[in-house]
């Protein structure tokens, strides 16, 4: 059942656990038992909104930085990934493989912000050894959902047989 | 000036959806639970390469009886999924949809006056194709207390000289019923020993929910007297694709094809080779689609409990067909009451037979949040009713 729901919930974390129960058949209590295990187990890390900052009045941008970095003996990437991910800034960290260690996602006010953060806080790092810094343009999709202002049309006919 | 209809032809009635149709179409507003297809896309990856098939030129017609590769493919897909076994080359051919396939087999077997047992409520088609190949639709009255089976006990009821063809319509539309292997055994049995013919229309075949589909064509000594149809329409959600296939025996899909060559010259060559990537590639599509269909199958089943309206438990389609009876009204003054008060629109039983009077289908090929949009005005038309 945990991978239904979890099914379910990747789609839309706020559907009531009512409506999971009666999807799967299955009673309110052990729904709610199942998810509260899987958040404990930190399957379940959280429950962010997906929010097209375009379509607000907040400027925001998004960078993706390629980071080469020298493993540190005893400890490899993740003390390095640490260092990293801790800065708030910082909205992921990936361990890659190919020809750069690590993917981070930085959301920023302005390019200036962003620009400052990498030149400042993580070109300057212990063990970064090269950065390289892309813009996102425009958001097409993210987390399988298209953010284009494309209207979905309803195109069947209402009643068909 | 001379009458320029047939006789044959005038006296049919238009689908009783069509009424519904035509209120429900100039209303800006209203909310349908009454469509017969898939909410799903059809899957980027088909549609894909229906795409790329359109971009290399394929635009010809293919041979009267289909691509070679999809009536592979189609073979190896019955075989893997139902334990069919079907020659590629003279077993099977590609139609128009599954409805295509209907008339082909119904015209390719009947003669004037031999006689068809249809168990309804069914599909909208069947009896009006009876009619149009000359032969004489038997009803056998499917009923709720038997979960809307067919019995083996009706079908000796019915049976005459004059019969020759059984149509197996499950999964069903509209009432979502399905049968199991042990029914499908009963029934037959005696079309061995009658020596009657099955046409079993299995277009929801993919949509079960508590067993896999079992194709009475599987069962000993039905192969040969069975014509199997099938379609992409359902479980790829491709209905505008128009595209099916028949599979039987060679001797009678010979003559079915040659019907088809006259009338249709080939099904079409863009959808065929879509439905060649389906058939490779698409398993995983279909079972995110049954799961999605099962999950609002058990949504809608609880909450009717809730508002009060008796449903027995369908296991296939994307149907539901629940009773009304204790309402005091007939399906149709219902319907219509429904469509009026709170302009949510469902179809009446009685659009597939007389013997769905008392109950309703409603379709849940429609998200979680249009089904519950949908189902708060009917408790809403319901808790009316009741004060």
């Amino acid at each position: 059942m945990k991978k239904q729901i979890l099914d379910i919930i990747s789609s839309n974390s706020r559907i009531p656990t009512d409506d999971i129960s009666a999807m799967l058949n299955a009673d309110k209590e052990t729904v709610e038992k199942e998810i509260k295990c899987m958040e404990d187990a930190k399957v379940i890390c959280g429950y962010p909104t997906l929010i097209n900052w375009d379509n607000t009045d907040c400027e925001k941008v998004t960078a993706l930085i390629e980071i080469k970095v020298t493993p540190q003996r005893d400890m490899g990437f993740n003390k390095v990934a640490e260092r990293i991910y801790k800065f708030e800034e910082v909205e992921s960290v990936y361990l890659m493989s190919g020809g750069f260690d690590l993917t981070v996602i930085i959301e920023g006010k302005s390019m200036k912000e962003v620009s400052r953060f990498v030149t400042e806080k993580l070109s300057t790092l212990e063990y970064v050894t090269s950065t390289a810094t892309y813009f996102v343009l425009k958001k097409y999709k993210e987390h399988g959902i298209i953010m284009t202002d494309e209207k979905e049309k309803q195109e069947r006919m209402l009643i068909t047989p | 000036m001379r009458n320029p209809l047939s006789k044959k032809v005038e006296p049919i009635k238009p689908s009783g959806i069509r009424k519904f149709f035509d209120i429900v179409s100039e209303m800006d507003d209203a909310i349908s639970l009454g469509v017969g297809e898939p909410d799903f896309d059809t899957p980027w990856h088909i549609r894909e390469e229906g795409i790329y098939s359109l971009e290399q030129g394929k635009t010809f017609y293919t041979s009267n009886s289909g691509l070679k590769e999809l009536k592979l493919e189609i073979c190896a897909y019955l075989g893997r999924r139902f334990g069919l076994q079907y020659e590629f080359n003279d077993e099977v051919f590609i139609t128009v949809g599954g409805s295509e396939a209907i008339d082909l087999a119904l015209r390719a077997m009947l003669d004037e006056g031999d006689e068809v047992l249809l168990p309804q409520p069914s599909y909208v088609s069947y009896e009006p194709c009876i009619t149009l190949a000359d032969g004489v639709p038997v009803i056998i009255e499917l009923k709720e207390e038997d979960e809307f089976k067919l019995t083996p006990k009706q079908v000796l009821d019915a049976l005459t000289d004059k019969t020759k063809i059984l149509i197996m319509p499950f999964p069903n539309n509209p009432t979502g019923a399905i049968m199991t292997k042990d029914e499908l055994e009963e029934i037959a049995k005696i079309c061995v020993e009658k020596d009657i013919f099955v046409i079993s229309d299995e277009i929801y075949s993919e949509l079960t929910y508590n067993s896999n589909h079992v194709s009475i064509a599987s069962l000993p000594g039905m192969k040969e007297r069975t014509i199997v149809i099938n379609g992409f329409s359902k479980s790829y959600a491709m209905t505008g694709w128009r595209l099916g296939y028949a599979c039987g025996p060679a001797i009678i899909i010979d003559q079915m094809l040659k019907i088809h060559q006259f009338a249709i010259m080939c099904a079409p060559t863009t959808s065929q080779y879509a439905a060649v990537e389906a058939l490779r590639n698409g398993d995983e599509d279909v079972d995110k689609m049954r799961t999605a269909y099962n999950q609002r199958r058990n949504y809608l089943m609880s909450e009717f409990k809730k508002i009060g309206l008796d449903c027995f438990e369908p296991f296939g389609a994307f149907y539901v067909f629940p009773s009304i009876k204790k309402f005091g009204m007939t399906s149709d003054e219902f319907a219509t009451r429904l469509l009026m008060q709170e302009k949510l629109a469902v179809v009446p039983g009685t659009a597939f037979g007389a013997c769905g009077e008392g109950f309703l289908r409603i379709s849940y090929a429609y998200s979680l949040d249009d089904l519950k949009k949908a189902l708060k005005l009917l408790k809403h038309f319901i808790d009316s009713l009741e004060k």
